[in-house]
Order: C-alpha cells, then sequence, then structure tokens
C-alpha cells in the first residue's frame, strides 16, 4: 500500500514538474490598470529615479498601478525576445525599449507595437527630426528618449604628451595624430573588434563621410547599396587598419568589460583614444577602481571628415532607445510614456547623466559637462544617422557587421563589405 | 546523443528491478491477488515509473526537436506566426554557407585533433600513474581538475591568460626571447584555433586519463605475473598486455570525445566568440549567432537539424563499424556472468 502511495505522489510530483514547466504563470501581464514597464537602468541613480518616477505617475492617476523591472540591457533583450517570441500578449511588457530602425520594422510588421502617431502627436513634433528613425511608413511607433552619438572619446594628457595640439578634424590631421602618437610610444587607438559592432562603427562612420545624405535614407529604405560610396567607405576602413593605429590584439579585444577591453584601455591610459558613444564615460568610471574613468582628462572630437566625401561635414552617426507601447497594453500605458517624455521627467534624467534627452527643455539640465558638450554637437547637426546594424535589421547589420570585422583582420575589401550586406539585404526582399 | 547512453543505463536497471520484483511478486501470490491482479500491478507499476521520465523526455528533447525541423521550413524572425514556407531553401543556405562549411571543418578538426593529441597523452599519463609511487593520490588529483572545473570557469581564465599584450601568456612568451603573435593568440586566424584545441586538450585530458586508469584497475594481475615470469620487460608488458586490454576504454572513450568535440561550443563561445573572422566558428557557434543575433530562427533551424544529423551519423557509423566488436562480444558474456551470479 505505502509503497504505491509513494509511487502516486511521484507520479503526481513528475506531472506537476510538467505541468509548471510549460505552463509558466499565465497572469504576468495584469489587467487594464496594470503597467507592465521594463528598462535597462539597473544601476542607481537610474533605478531609483525610475522608481520614483513610476510612484509619482501612479500618484497623479490613482487608478494605475505601474510595475517596474529594471534588467542589465542584455538580459532585457533576450528577454524581450522571448517574450515577443512565445506570442503570448501577457508576457509581453506593456511599456518597453525599441532601438529603432530594421528592428522595429519586424515588431511592426508582425503587430507587436502601437502606433503612436496620433496619441503622441505633441511629443513627436517636440522631439522633432530625430523620431525618423522610430517611424515605419510615416507613422511613428516609439518616442525617443535619448540619442547619443559615436566619436573619438580621448585622453587629453597622452594627447599633450604626444605634441598633439588640437584634436583632429580631417582624415590627414587623425594619420597625423596617430602618427605622432606611435613616435612617443602611446598605443593610438583602442577597438574591440571581437565584440563586432565597434569595429563596425568605423564603417558606419567613413559611409556617413562618404555617402550624402539622399544616398544613406534611400538606402535604408531600398536596402540597395549599389552607389559607389559604400564600397569607397569600405575601403576607407581598410585604409585606416592599413596604418596599424589599434591597440595590439584588438581582434581578441573585447568592447566594455574589464580593464583589457577596449574601453579599459583608454580608462586606464593605455591607449590614447577610441570610437564609442555617449555612454563611454559611464563604462570608464565602471572599469577604474576610482569610479572616475578619465576623469578630467577626457576630451572628444568628432569623426574625421574625409576628402571628396559627400556627407555633410555636420552629420552625425549615432542611435539612441525609445519608450514603445506594445499592442495590447491597458490605454494608462500611452499617458506613461507621453510623462516619461514630459519636461519634468526628461531634466530628472539629464540631472542624473542617465542619457542625452530629447526634450528640448531638459538639454540644460544635464551636469556632466563631456555629455553637455556631446548634446551640443548633436542639436547642431543637420541629421543624426542611426547605427547601420539597427536601421538595417539584424539580419543584414549582423552580416554586415561580420564583413567589417573581416576587413580588420585583413580579410577582405570595400566591395565584399557591401556584397555581404546586399546579399543579406536581398533575401530580405 | 548523450541521452542515448545516459538513457540506456535506467532502461537497463528499470528492467532489472522489476525482474527482481517479480520474482517476488510470484513468491508472494499464492496468498494475494492471483497472477491477473499481478499482471495489471506489473503494467501500472512501469507505467508509474516510466512516465516521469517519457514526459521530461517529451517536453525538453523530442518536442524541441519537432519544433526546430518545423523552424527549418519557415522563414521567421523570431516573432509572429510561422507563415513564409520555404521548404528546404534554409538547408541550400547553410550548406551553401562557406561560414557553415568552414565552421564543420573546425569541429572535424576538433574531433581528430582531440583524439590525436588526448589519445597518446592520456595512455602515456595513466600508464605514469598506474606504477606504484608516493604522491600518486595527489597527482591523480592534480590532472583531474581541470574536467570538473566547469568549462565556462576553465575557459574565462584561460581568456585571461592569454590576453593580447598584457595577459600571462604574451608575458611569458616575450619573457623567454620570443615575439608573440601581433595580434594575440586568439586573435590570429591561423592560430586561434590551434590554440582553443589545447585549451580543450588541458581541459579533457583529466577524463582520458581517470577512464584509461579505471581501465587498467580491470586487467587481470595474474595476466602481468604469468608476463613477468616469462621475463618481459615492462615496455613488453604494457605494449603486448596493458595497451591491447585497454582497447574497449579506449574505443569508448573516443566515442565520447567525438560526441563532444561535435557539438563544442562553451569554450570557443568564451574565449572568441568563434572569431576573429570565423577562423574558430564551429556548427554550434553559427546557429547562435545565426538565431539569437541574427533572428534568422529558420536558419538557424536548420543549421541545428544539419548539426543532428552529422551528430547522429557518426555516432552511428561509430557503433556499427568500431564499438560493434566490444558489444557483440563482451555483452553476452557479461549478462550471463550476472545472471549466474544473480541465480
Amino acid at each position: 500500500m505505502s509503497r504505491k502511495t509513494q509511487a502516486l505522489a511521484a507520479l503526481c510530483a513528475g506531472l506537476m514538474i510538467a505541468a509548471t514547466g510549460c505552463g509558466g504563470s499565465g497572469d504576468s501581464g495584469g489587467d487594464d490598470n496594470t503597467i507592465i514597464w521594463w528598462h535597462n537602468s539597473n544601476n542607481d541613480p537610474g533605478k531609483g529615479y525610475y522608481e520614483q518616477v513610476a510612484k509619482d505617475f501612479e500618484e497623479a492617476n490613482p487608478s494605475v498601478d505601474v510595475k517596474v523591472q529594471a534588467f542589465a540591457h542584455e538580459d532585457m533583450l533576450t528577454k524581450l525576445d522571448a517574450a515577443f517570441q512565445s506570442g503570448d500578449p501577457e508576457q509581453v511588457p506593456d511599456v518597453y525599449m525599441e532601438r529603432g530602425g530594421g528592428e522595429l520594422a519586424d515588431h511592426v510588421e508582425a503587430g507587436l507595437t502601437k502606433d503612436l502617431s496620433e496619441d503622441a502627436a505633441d511629443e513627436i513634433e517636440m522631439i522633432g527630426g530625430s523620431v525618423a528613425g522610430w517611424q515605419v511608413d510615416d507613422k511613428t511607433y516609439a518616442l525617443p528618449f535619448s540619442i547619443g552619438v559615436v566619436g573619438f572619446w580621448y585622453n587629453k594628457d597622452l594627447f599633450a604628451e604626444a605634441g598633439i595640439t588640437a584634436a583632429p578634424t580631417t582624415m590627414d590631421e587623425f594619420d597625423d595624430a596617430v602618427a605622432k602618437l606611435k613616435a612617443a610610444k602611446i598605443q593610438p587607438v583602442s577597438v574591440g573588434a571581437k565584440d563586432a559592432w565597434p569595429a563596425a562603427h568605423y564603417y558606419y562612420w567613413t559611409a556617413v563621410r562618404e555617402c550624402s545624405e539622399d544616398v544613406l535614407t534611400a538606402a535604408v529604405k531600398s536596402l540597395d547599396f549599389s552607389d559607389p560610396c559604400f564600397a569607397k567607405a569600405g575601403d576607407d576602413v581598410a585604409d585606416i587598419v592599413a596604418k596599424e593605429p589599434f591597440n595590439k590584439g584588438f581582434l581578441s579585444t573585447g568592447a566594455q568589460e574589464g580593464p583589457t577591453s577596449a574601453s579599459g584601455l583608454l580608462a586606464t591610459g593605455k591607449v590614447a583614444m577610441e570610437l564609442a558613444g555617449h555612454w563611454e564615460p559611464g563604462v570608464m568610471q565602471g572599469i577604474t577602481e576610482d569610479k572616475k574613468g578619465l576623469g578630467d582628462k577626457t576630451g572628444w572630437f568628432s569623426f574625421p571628415t574625409i576628402t571628396g566625401g559627400q556627407g555633410d561635414p555636420g552629420a552625425q552617426m549615432g542611435g539612441g532607445d525609445a519608450w514603445a507601447v506594445s499592442e495590447g497594453a491597458p490605454d494608462a500605458s500611452v499617458d506613461f510614456v507621453k510623462y516619461l517624455l514630459s519636461t519634468d521627467v526628461q531634466k530628472g534624467f539629464a540631472e542624473n547623466g542617465m542619457g542625452l534627452p530629447t526634450n528640448p527643455d531638459a538639454v540644460g539640465s544635464l551636469t556632466d559637462p563631456a555629455l553637455a558638450d556631446l548634446i551640443k554637437v548633436r542639436d547642431s547637426a543637420p541629421y543624426v544617422q542611426l547605427y547601420f546594424d539597427t536601421a538595417f535589421g539584424q539580419s543584414v547589420g549582423g552580416a554586415m557587421n561580420d564583413a567589417i570585422v573581416n576587413v580588420f583582420a585583413g580579410k577582405g575589401t570595400g566591395a565584399d563589405i557591401v556584397t555581404a550586406t546586399q546579399e543579406a539585404a536581398d533575401k530580405e526582399k | 546523443m548523450t541521452y542515448d547512453v545516459t538513457e540506456a543505463a535506467p532502461a537497463v536497471s528499470g528492467h532489472a528491478t522489476s525482474d527482481a520484483r517479480r520474482t517476488g511478486a510470484v513468491r508472494r501470490a499464492p496468498g494475494g491477488s492471483g497472477p491477473r491482479g499481478d499482471a495489471w500491478r506489473k503494467r501500472l507499476e512501469i507505467l508509474v515509473f516510466v512516465t516521469p521520465a517519457l514526459a521530461l523526455i517529451a517536453l525538453f528533447v523530442a518536442w524541441p526537436i519537432v519544433t526546430a525541423v518545423r523552424f527549418s521550413v519557415y522563414d521567421w524572425k523570431g516573432f509572429g506566426d510561422l507563415t513564409d514556407f520555404v521548404g528546404l531553401e534554409n538547408y541550400a543556405e547553410v550548406l551553401g554557407d562557406e561560414v557553415f562549411r568552414s565552421a564543420v571543418g573546425h569541429n572535424m578538426v576538433i574531433v581528430v585533433g582531440s583524439i590525436l593529441l588526448q589519445l597518446p597523452l592520456g595512455v602515456a599519463i595513466a600508464l605514469l600513474l598506474n606504477r606504484k609511487m608516493r604522491g600518486q593520490g595527489l597527482l591523480r588529483t592534480i590532472i583531474f581538475v581541470p574536467y570538473v572545473l566547469a568549462e565556462v570557469i576553465a575557459a574565462v581564465i584561460w581568456l585571461q591568460l592569454l590576453q593580447p599584450q598584457y595577459g600571462f601568456i604574451d608575458a611569458l612568451t616575450a619573457r623567454v626571447g620570443l615575439t608573440p603573435p601581433e595580434q594575440g593568440w586568439l586573435g590570429t586566424p591561423e592560430y586561434a584555433l590551434w590554440i582553443v584545441l589545447l585549451v580543450l586538450t588541458w581541459k579533457y585530458l583529466g577524463l582520458a586519463v581517470l577512464l584509461f586508469l579505471a581501465g587498467m584497475q580491470g586487467i587481470s594481475e595474474e595476466l602481468y605475473e604469468a608476463a613477468q615470469l616469462d621475463g618481459a620487460s615492462w615496455w613488453q608488458t604494457q605494449r603486448r598486455i596493458t595497451i591491447p586490454l585497454l582497447g574497449p576504454t579506449m574505443r569508448t572513450w573516443a566515442f565520447l570525445s567525438m560526441i563532444g568535440s561535435i557539438q563544442c561550443f562553451d569554450m570557443i563561445w568564451v574565449l572568441t566568440q568563434g572569431g576573429p573572422a570565423d577562423a574558430t566558428a564551429t556548427m554550434s557557434t553559427y546557429l547562435i549567432d545565426e538565431g539569437t543575433k541574427r533572428h534568422n530562427y529558420g536558419i538557424a533551424g536548420a543549421a541545428s537539424v544539419i548539426l543532428f544529423v552529422v551528430a547522429f551519423a557518426m555516432a552511428l557509423a561509430y557503433q556499427v563499424l568500431i564499438l560493434r566488436r566490444d558489444v557483440t562480444d563482451d555483452a553476452p558474456a557479461k549478462q550471463h556472468r550476472t545472471k549466474r551470479k544473480a541465480a
């Protein structure tokens, strides 16, 4: 008897494991008045700030409950993919981050993201042209809350040591600076080519310099890269690599993790500069023991211009994050996203140094001097080209990035980058 | 494929216990519920014991395989419905992709390289450690430690050691007067795969040694005594007795090593992510790259089915061509022995 009961118990336990294993919890999506909000500010002050923002919103709207979930960036992306894959609206957060471009277009095509064009018309007008990266067929699906640009972060002391008096503005001056640094036995540039995207940023930038705005805008829509400027941009990258400005072992160097990563090498004074986005001061602070990064030695200059390039010299390359509302989310979610873009919330966002705000009234609140300088560059740019891998979507972007890394490894030319990108793009059509 | 092996063990033991039970039940039968109730009870018992395992296998093995096959015939971005049926196009694309073909090549280099490196080294070390000597236990432990480490942890340690310019290995090569490669050991496409192979050897040599040592324990002492009486030298004894009798162990070990090499992922992902310029890409890194990174789940599905078929075919071929000797020659004799013992 007892053996039978034991067996039954075992069977039940087995079934229960199976049931909980595949079923999952069904009611995590919440009801009409609960907003599930996913963000990636999982460290203070950002984390605490966003909790306060949610509380303030709840106070102003007593019937609404905001559930905040903070993730590390990579974790958030993985969970978001899984939630979308499940096809279960209950698993998908109501308010989440969109990086725009092809990735957003895929989400829109699958009917996952809400059209905000009418509900948030005022905010869209306020943000201005930058919202273009989050538009599909002239409809806006997300509101960018931080947009940054990629440029060279450099160590002012090491530049002075090498006798460089002014930050380079043209490719010739850049080559000069590299030569001077090498002569002073300083490794000029670090790049985390192991992670592909830091290397790929070089190509995005040379393309922004070589191609006119019209060509770039058309390419994002048509996925046609036959304009010769794209191959030329690849050859420019090959030229840069051929001058050997990069840290030793850059092909196996990571982007941001630890002191031997590309960011770490800059933060610890082992190299003079690195091409990176607005996140770089924060990343460097996280790597150094005194949490100061390069501190006062931090300098920034825009990617040098290339002689004969068709691109506007003031154009910038970068990207950002936007708040999106998933299809089927409670109506209050749209109000919440609008609240996140309000001057009050964006001012606090700027004061805490969490990014480069898109609300013009909040721009003055940036306390970090490096970011305050950067936002001037961004706001005076005629246009900011979205990172290609984001703009073209992961499939095309991934193929392009791998081809760019091959050029860094000395295997391939500009034409090879175009071929690989076009092949991946043709599969999309 | 590995679960085939683990699956076989519980199945066999399960059988044995139910046999034992039945004999016990038969003895009790006259006073109990009769043969019909007994048969029913036996069925229930089988059901009770097998159901949880079957449910888990169905859920975590069979269903994912079926899903992967289903994904592989669709063009799918990872969300929305499976609507864009493309037939075998994904397979054509994977097989036509130079990166995948080179990945298969890298897998084969690891399969062959692991066996060629670890077999002689493993046998040599096992022979040494099989001799009576001081600190034998300690030495055995040291050899086995890398295998106990989680592969990811071992990989992170080696990643630190192999850091270009600032790592220990670079410092060491520079100290002995050699110039480390410009791009570092893992950053040079020509070296990267061989370095990965060396790290894998370091990691898995312990397992080979352990298995060979266990195999040596099973060789009868009488044979050595007889050899000694005939005046055989130590070398002759090893060459004529130990190594031939270690054959079944070696063949089983090579099988495990082969399966592990085909699936090789963790170590490479941490050390190089398949780079530089796809120089260390394996089938597993390829499908992760296509799937979770590029969101080409159809392509990744096709690649995973191909990986499964390759692993399955190689395992089957190995079983039929090489392991059959061990299985057919040994197995009946062993069964006899156990049965007689049990009786």
